[in-house]
């Protein structure tokens, strides 16, 4: 069985976001980009599943600029066996990903499809669920736990609630969630081996896929900053503010 | 307290900037590397620093190790951490690959090994030990001992100690008197050695002790010893476990710092004797010993400058957050954190200033150590060793007197709270001031850097040094900017001071002199170099921003972090000088008016 994984490099979870001057995006330049760590865990339930002898291959997509092959070299030295960059410079919105990633996906025929369930930096979390739709095929989102059996995979999912379990077949595509696993550490003798890996890159325009933006952005703003607090008297002048100011209860 | 963080960016400046990577990179024995790996390879050591070591040092530091009949307990998190570790393949980055090293540069294991000791001091002393003993026993130990011993070692499965000192025996290990009665093919070591890092622990299956004894007709003095392989657990020959040798940790100390690596007092022999192989040939022990000692030097040289990195991240973030008082010149508004006040200011630029000084020496030290090995040229090869050799003492003893201050300053800049331990300021001062002592104290490596350095062979290699001093005042020329004159006038001082100490010391006399001369000798060297290694840094970002690289921000600090250095450390050169020329005033009073 092969997995394939998707990984996206963004803004490290470290660094503190910063709108550029002219309010179009966040200011990308000249700080630590990392890959994005539920993507981080789809690597790792990759490779664990791998490593049970469920799965002979994991390979690993990127989309976007050339600096992308760092993140999938991260992947390959924490396991994986191949990688393959989607190069464009371009914004590549949530649909558009999940066109390319069907068109990898077609060539590769995966069993399985492992994504993180968004990522930390537009947290849109459309693009498992869309790649599902467009590859026609069974889908888990938010997993918890992952168990691969013959030609059927068990996901939990964290829901609202609770936990669901869902037995799906294979081909399926599955969404991690933060409680799946922890990642691992990458072994200094497989972060040499992972320069020695496979890793293809492929122009875009290759694919043969649509990749318009349909989404235009208007202004990126910092998010508000907390007003000071007030000290109340009594709990009634509490109540009453709840009830009358904030309009809460 | 504040995370740890790695300073990356700062780190990867000076081994590809400043000491030239990629050049090394280049040389054959290094040729399976390229930039972006070794890139990969400090990420994620800054990972593992920041996520497992970091978050286990204070807690390390209150818990301690703690020694029971049983043997020696780790503070909490150490196994989990040391398998993490071990595991990773970290034990042994720039080992042999024969015997399971990864064979990276000494520069990269220089970059990896600031992060350990920056994020956690005490469990970094753990690996830097086993690394001195596998040296020692790749070097000069037989074929089947380094089969039987090393794979192991790489591995971090065993790990490795030095066992030197004796209560008798300290710097002078002369006076060393464990015994080695020849058996067969081992002989049997009996003796009591002190200050043993790492002695006994919980972390491995077998400890590996490399322990300095004498024979029974050995000479007397330090042609009479030789060095052993002595296990805590022996070993068959097929590698598996045998029954436990005759060694036990008698107790360990309690100590100002570095809480959490126990430090042993352990006895050999107390039931007729502990089952040890010999290192090469009788009676050579303490020169298979310096032949590492280079390597132990500089690696307590990288702990200085770290511990006074992890001290200057944590004053800034004190600094940033604690709201006192009005900066000089602002009346209105309301009080301000005391990033603000120009004295804290000055406190953290002096601190800063002398990290990247620091850091960039090493790092250019241990290019050295890389380019003396591999260079392919044997006259390089020559040149790069004097160079490295040279720069050790420096690295060694100045970088670790500095990290003691600098900690210091780390605790001035957080008041009254620093004095508090709670703060977690004082732990990092604590931590800082064995580097000075351990591995030969200031004074022994001062010894060694007049005497074996310099002295010895008559001078060249400073000569030398003083040529490529010379070579970046030519490289920074007439450039106009105002600051890089600031910066080549600190640089001719700096190189001013130490022509006058050189001559001075050429002109004595009396050999206690130079000898009462050496520390300030040793400092004004450091003071010197990181002038040096400095204006290298200057030109190297300069260069940057006159090609409009992207990084404007990073770069401009580098340049005024530099000129910070120039106009308020390196005079301190012509201090250590003033203090040199009249070194005779240590000799005045007789023993019994001290």
């Amino acid at each position: 069985m092969k997995i394939l994984v998707a990984v996206k490099r963004v803004l490290d979870y470290n660094v503190k976001a910063r709108v550029k001057a002219d309010k179009s995006g966040v200011d990308l330049s000249n700080v630590k980009m990392s890959m994005n760590p539920f993507d981080e865990i789809a690597v790792e339930e990759a490779l664990r599943i791998k490593e049970a002898g469920k799965a002979d291959e994991v390979v690993v997509v990127s989309i976007g600029v050339s600096q992308c092959q760092e993140t999938i070299r991260t992947a390959l030295a924490m396991g994986a066996d191949r990688g393959i960059l989607v190069e464009t410079d371009q914004e590549i919105e949530p649909l558009a990903v999940a066109k390319i990633l069907k068109a990898v996906a077609e060539k590769e025929s995966p069993q399985l499809a492992i994504l993180g369930k968004q990522a930390i930096d537009d947290d849109s979390n459309v693009t498992g669920q869309m790649l599902a739709a467009l590859m026609d095929c069974a889908q888990a989102t938010f997993a918890s736990k992952v168990e691969v059996g013959d030609g059927k995979v068990d996901v939990t999912r964290e829901i609202d609630g609770g936990l669901q379990t869902l037995s799906l077949s294979l081909p399926a595509v599955i969404t991690t969630d933060l409680r799946l696993n922890e990642p691992r550490y990458a072994k200094l003798p497989n972060i040499m081996k992972a320069k020695k890996k496979p890793l293809d890159v492929i122009p875009v325009a290759d694919l043969g896929v649509d990749i318009a933006p349909r989404l235009k952005t208007l202004k990126v703003e910092e998010p508000p900053e907390r007003s000071a607090g007030v000290m109340v008297e009594s709990v009634a002048e509490l109540v009453d503010k709840l009830k009358n100011e904030a309009k809460v209860i | 307290m504040s995370d740890y963080k790695a300073p990356i960016r700062d780190i990867e400046f000076v081994i590809n900037e400043v000491a030239n990577l990629q050049e090394i990179l280049e040389l054959p024995k290094f040729k399976d590397f390229d930039v972006e790996t070794v890139s990969a390879v400090v990420r994620e050591g800054a990972k593992l620093s920041e996520e497992v070591l970091g978050p286990l040092n204070k807690s390390g530091d209150v818990e301690g190790a703690t020694w029971s009949e049983q043997g020696v307990q780790t503070a909490g998190g150490w196994q989990e951490a040391y398998q993490q570790f071990a595991e990773g393949g970290w034990c042994s980055v720039a080992f042999d690959p024969e015997f399971g090293g990864q064979g990276l540069p000494q520069l990269v294991s220089t970059a990896v090994q600031e992060m350990w000791a920056a994020s956690n001091m005490s469990f970094s002393l753990c690996p830097l030990l086993t690394q001195g003993a596998i040296e020692a026993v790749d070097n000069h130990a037989s074929d089947s001992l380094k089969e039987l011993f090393l794979p192991k070692m790489a591995a971090g499965e065993w790990t490795g100690t030095m066992n030197l000192t004796e209560p008798q025996a300290g710097s002078d290990l002369s006076a060393i008197r464990a015994k080695a009665e020849p058996v067969g093919d081992h002989y049997l070591i009996t003796g009591q050695k002190i200050f043993i890092t790492y002695g006994e622990h919980d972390l491995t299956d077998n400890i590996i002790h490399l322990v300095l004894a004498r024979t029974p007709d050995a000479p007397p003095g330090v042609k009479g010893i030789s060095l052993f392989v002595v296990p805590k657990i022996n070993v068959n020959e097929d590698g598996s476990l045998a029954e436990k040798n005759d060694v036990r940790c008698a107790s360990i100390e309690h100590k100002l710092g570095i809480h959490a690596s126990p430090t042993c007092v352990m006895s050999f022999g107390e039931n007729g004797g502990a089952k040890g192989y010999l290192v090469g040939e009788e009676n050579k022990g303490l020169m298979y010993m310096f032949t590492m000692m280079n390597q132990a030097r500089h690696a307590v040289g990288i702990q200085g400058y770290a511990i006074a990195e992890r001290a200057y991240q944590q004053a800034v973030a004190y600094a940033r957050e604690r709201i006192q008082g009005k900066p000089i010149g602002v009346k209105a508004g309301e009080s301000l954190a005391i990033i603000n006040h120009p004295d804290i200011r000055r406190i953290l630029m002096t601190m800063r200033s002398q990290v990247e000084a620091m850091r960039a020496l090493a790092c250019v030290s241990a290019a050295a150590f890389d380019r003396g090995e591999a260079h392919e040229d044997p006259e390089k090869r020559a040149y790069y060793q004097r160079r490295g050799e040279l720069l050790t003492p420096i690295v060694k003893g100045w970088s670790t007197e500095l990290g003691v201050d600098i900690a210091s300053l780390g605790i001035q800049v957080h008041g009254g709270m620093g004095f508090i331990e709670e703060t977690g300021a004082a732990q990092h001062y604590r931590d800082a001031r064995i580097a000075p002592i351990y591995e030969g104290t200031t004074g022994i490596q001062a010894g060694d850097l007049i005497g074996r350095k310099f002295i010895r062979d008559g001078g060249q290699g400073l000569r030398e040094l003083l040529g490529d001093m010379k070579a970046v005042l030519e490289q920074i020329g007439g450039k106009d900017h105002s600051e890089m004159k600031d910066i080549k006038a600190a640089l001719e001082h700096a190189i001013q001071s130490v022509e006058a100490a050189v001559g001075f010391l050429l002109k004595v006399d009396d050999p206690r002199v130079p000898a009462a001369a050496s520390v300030d000798f040793l400092m004004l060297m450091g003071y010197a170099c990181g002038t040096w290694v400095l204006a290298q840094s200057a030109l190297a970002a300069q260069a940057k921003l006159a090609a409009g690289e992207v990084e404007e921000v990073f770069y401009r600090t580098k340049i005024t972090t530099v000129l910070f250095y120039c106009h308020h450390i390196q005079p301190k050169t012509v201090s250590h000088l003033q203090a040199l020329k009249h070194s005779q005033d240590s000799l005045i009073l007789s023993e019994s008016q001290l």
